[in-house]
């Protein structure tokens, strides 16, 4: 027996629905967003980077999709599903007579071979991993199997998942970039170009592209959502340092400046009445912690770890920003499911920090090192931080180097301490599980991983596994509330000090309209492109 | 003549192996994985371990040197590893932006520095020369980052006459040239000074006043040309500090060109398009001093090429 299910209550919400409010959209027109970067490529397997997230999104679908401005999933491509009793059985109706921007119609076989082509190893796609619940995974990552076994098209209008183990999060995935369909003979014919010549089903096709400086989309009339997208067209200028693009948008030459406002500029915006009526604040799935490595002295005795979480004093850190955040004590994001209302955190108290250090034997403190990216404004985090462990006897000499190499000694477990401004992690999808298996589970704990803190806790892994194996919607409080008790674990062994969760600020030219919600999406990020619009 | 440049030329292309060899090994002990860039946070060990087997950077270094050479002479540079386009595609996009705007530069700082050092050196030991040497020092330190921002913010937000960065017509083109030829202006207006200062008391001159010439007649006409001579040689050795030094002016102008290309590439640890700019940069900078070498005996034919 199988139960029809449209769409799930798992997610909650960040902020209010985009639609519904304000003025009604009105069609036409042409907006313009800047980055400082270039777009590195437009497919959906490849493409894992701020510029080119939320414009996948807008050249391509999947079978999953969010209510624009929200973390609430919606049936995208597919019309609905069903899920098997034993959780292991996704059937997924495509909706009929969705059509590529080549005006081929999109089918099931699409769907099954888009998802094949990341899980092959040859496609070299970072979102390989995400996948791993599907049957076959194992044969076909390895490029031992042609493609998954578990997944079928028994007719052009249905496609099938296996999974090898039940999984909450499958939802989420299915509305992934990564899970996106592209039609097979433009990717055959265009090999590794395919990535700067996009053809999807989505909203808007890729009208041009000058390397390195503007990326044009235009309208798809023949949307499958009737009536979007609302603008006609949106350039995407790259190479526009956040400095200058603010210029810019103050004299009217640019709508969004995609990469926010720099820190450096942020109390001479919000300062001046005229362009502090243009920024536009939102809350994201991010979390700044600093790591410690738990696998070597002095940061292998848990006091050491709870000495340094008090130690820490967040408000101040939350000063040196200029505000953009919001003090954390745990893991977690606050908009996102599972986080653990109650719980206080660690208080700010050195004396206390003080005293563990002195249990832990290390009464005079000691010397150590903290990591942190290069970038303004992690440099004066690091600072801050350094001060402040400085107070309870710890002397952190403070590396601070180019992101790669922070990532590198991260990987190699080689940095004591890293402050993860700059490369924090923002959840890929709105869900608990995400914060924990590469960053805090044993899986990231390896030599290269991203658990930098090479914390591995299997008893808290078979929980994480136990939770993730609840798959009925009307036990998804049950599971929200395991994984709340996992992270609350995570706090009491103390591998990470967080330190705050950033708002972001961006800002949005006068004639824009929608809800602000579109312009600090926490899904399609930066930026929501299919449901923005032009008032005037 | 001819056999001076065939072995310059083979000099030039050991100097290109050099430094491909020398950026080779210096991006391969870079405490920093490319594989990791391309693999993103969310991968796993294995997919980590497969993108490394398929781009080869699993081999020992000589392998991989051997294939990059080997790739290079049958002109290929390989393809971008996050944006998997051709580097070749991706510079030949951009050079020409960098070429244009390398020209105008180098315009620009002729025209401020030749002009600014001639005036110099008329008003020599005057306040005049001193304010424009201290100007050319100031010139010559100031940082290319805050120039920029300052004409952008003068010439741009507040009166509006060009365009705020970007590319494609003329008006793109003048703040960024002006910036270039502003710093650059300062070594130019120096050298001229000195080299005017020579030629002011070279005996032609003497003759030239004595038969009862005007000033502005012996300085346009005879100083001039001659004094303009050293300088000129000076704009091969310049095309070589551009290529370095134009990062910060095409990141500030939105300028399509290759130091911006680079500058991301670096951030990202993309190593095929790091090789592919350096060599590029390298072969501006090695053809551009042998034009220096070659053009010099035609100013001054004391000097001899051998």
């Amino acid at each position: 027996m199988k139960k029809l299910i449209l769409t799930t209550a798992l997610a909650a919400l960040i902020a209010a629905p985009a639609l519904g409010q304000g003025e009604a959209p009105k069609h036409g027109g042409n907006m313009i967003v800047t980055y400082k970067d270039d777009v590195a490529t437009l497919d959906p397997a490849i493409g894992y980077d701020w510029q080119n997230w939320s414009m996948i999104k807008s050249v391509f679908d999947g079978l999953m999709d969010y209510e624009p401005g929200t973390t609430t999933l919606r049936p995208g491509l597919a019309e609905s599903y069903t899920l098997s009793d034993d959780g292991l059985t996704y059937t997924f109706k495509l909706r009929p007579g969705v059509k590529f921007h080549n005006g081929r119609e999109m089918t099931a076989e699409d769907v099954v071979w888009s998802i094949n082509r990341v899980v092959n190893p040859a496609t070299q796609s970072p979102g390989q991993g995400f996948f791993g619940m599907i049957e076959g995974f194992d044969d076909a990552a390895a490029g031992k199997a042609p493609g998954l076994s578990g997944i079928s098209a028994p007719d052009a209008g249905t496609v099938v998942f296996k999974l090898s183990r039940p999984d909450a999060t499958f939802l989420h995935v299915m509305a992934l970039n990564f899970s996106f369909v592209v039609p097979k003979e433009v990717v055959e014919a265009e090999g590794a170009d395919f990535g700067k010549k996009p053809v999807g089903t989505g909203a808007f096709k890729l009208a041009e592209w000058t390397l390195g400086q503007r990326l044009v989309f235009e309208k798809n009339p023949d949307y499958w959502i009737s009536g979007v997208p609302y603008l006609d067209s949106f350039t995407v200028e790259v190479g526009q340092e956040p400095v200058v693009a603010l210029l810019r948008v103050q004299k009217g030459e640019v709508d969004v400046p995609g990469d926010g406002i720099p820190p450096a500029k942020f109390i001479e915006v919000m300062s001046d009445p005229a362009q502090a009526a243009l920024v536009v604040e939102g809350g994201q799935l991010q979390t700044g912690y600093v790591t410690m490595n738990v696998t070597k002295p002095p940061f292998d005795k848990v006091e050491v770890r709870r000495a340094v979480n008090m130690a820490i004093n967040k408000d101040r850190i939350v000063q040196v920003i200029n505000g953009r955040a919001l003090p954390a004590n745990q893991p977690l994001p606050p908009s996102m499911p599972g986080y653990t209302k109650d719980y206080k955190g660690y208080p700010h108290d050195p004396e206390a920090a003080r005293k563990l250090l002195a249990d832990a034997g290390y009464p005079d403190g000691f010397e150590t090192e903290l990591f942190a990216m290069n970038t303004d404004p992690n440099p004066r985090i690091a600072q801050a931080i350094q001060q402040d462990l400085k107070a309870i006897g710890i002397n952190a000499a403070i590396k601070s180097l180019a992101q790669a190499n922070v990532i590198e000694a991260g990987g190699a477990g080689t940095a004591p301490m890293i402050w993860s401004g700059g490369m924090a992690w923002i959840a890929d999808f709105p869900d608990p599980a995400n914060f924990y298996g590469p960053i805090l589970g044993c899986g990231g704990a390896v030599e290269g991983g991203w658990n930098w803190a090479k914390y591995c806790n299997e008893a808290l892994d078979a929980k994480a596994a136990e939770a993730d194996a609840i798959v009925d919607p009307a036990k998804a409080a049950e599971r929200l509330e395991i994984w709340s008790d996992i992270y609350m674990q995570v706090m009491e062994d103390a591998p990470w000090a967080p330190i705050f969760n950033e708002q972001r600020f961006t800002m949005k030219s006068a004639r824009m309209g929608g809800d602000d919600a579109l312009y600090v999406d926490p899904i399609a990020i930066p930026v929501n492109y299919d449901y923005a619009f032009i008032k005037e | 003549m001819l056999a001076y440049v065939l072995r310059r030329l083979i000099q030039s292309a050991l100097i290109l192996l050099g430094v491909s060899f020398i950026t080779f090994v210096l991006l391969y002990v870079l405490p920093a994985d490319p594989v990791r860039q391309i693999a993103g946070r969310s991968a796993t060990p294995e997919t980590v371990e497969s993108i490394r087997r398929q781009l080869g950077l699993d081999q020992p270094f000589v392998v991989q040197y051997a294939n990059y050479l080997w790739n290079l002479v049958h002109g290929d540079l390989g393809r971008s590893y996050l944006q998997k386009t051709e580097v070749a595609a991706l510079l030949l996009s951009r050079l020409p932006a960098t070429l244009l705007l390398m020209v105008a530069a180098i315009f620009c700082e002729l025209l401020i520095g030749l002009t600014l050092g001639m005036i110099a050196a008329l008003y020599r030991g005057r306040p005049l020369d001193n304010a424009l040497m201290l100007g050319s020092f100031v010139t010559v330190s100031a940082p290319q980052f805050v120039v920029a921002l300052l004409l952008l913010y003068v010439f741009s937000v507040r009166l509006g006459w060009f365009p705020i960065g970007g590319y494609g017509t003329a008006a793109h083109l003048v703040l960024p040239a002006l910036t270039l030829g502003i710093l650059g202006s300062g070594w130019y207006s120096r050298i001229m000074r000195s080299s005017m200062l020579d030629v002011m008391r070279a005996d032609f001159i003497r003759t030239a006043r004595a038969k009862g010439l005007g000033r502005a007649r012996v300085v346009l006409w005879h100083a001039l040309p001659n004094a303009i001579l050293p300088v000129i040689a000076m704009v091969g050795i310049d095309i070589g500090m551009f290529m370095s030094g134009i990062v910060v002016v095409e990141s500030v102008f939105g300028w399509p060109g290759i130091g911006q290309l680079a500058w991301q590439a670096i951030q990202r640890v993309d190593i095929p398009i790091i090789m592919g700019v350096t060599l590029v940069s390298a072969t501006a900078i090695v053809i551009g001093n042998l034009i220096a070498d070659l053009v010099a005996p035609l100013i001054d034919p004391r000097i001899r090429l051998r």
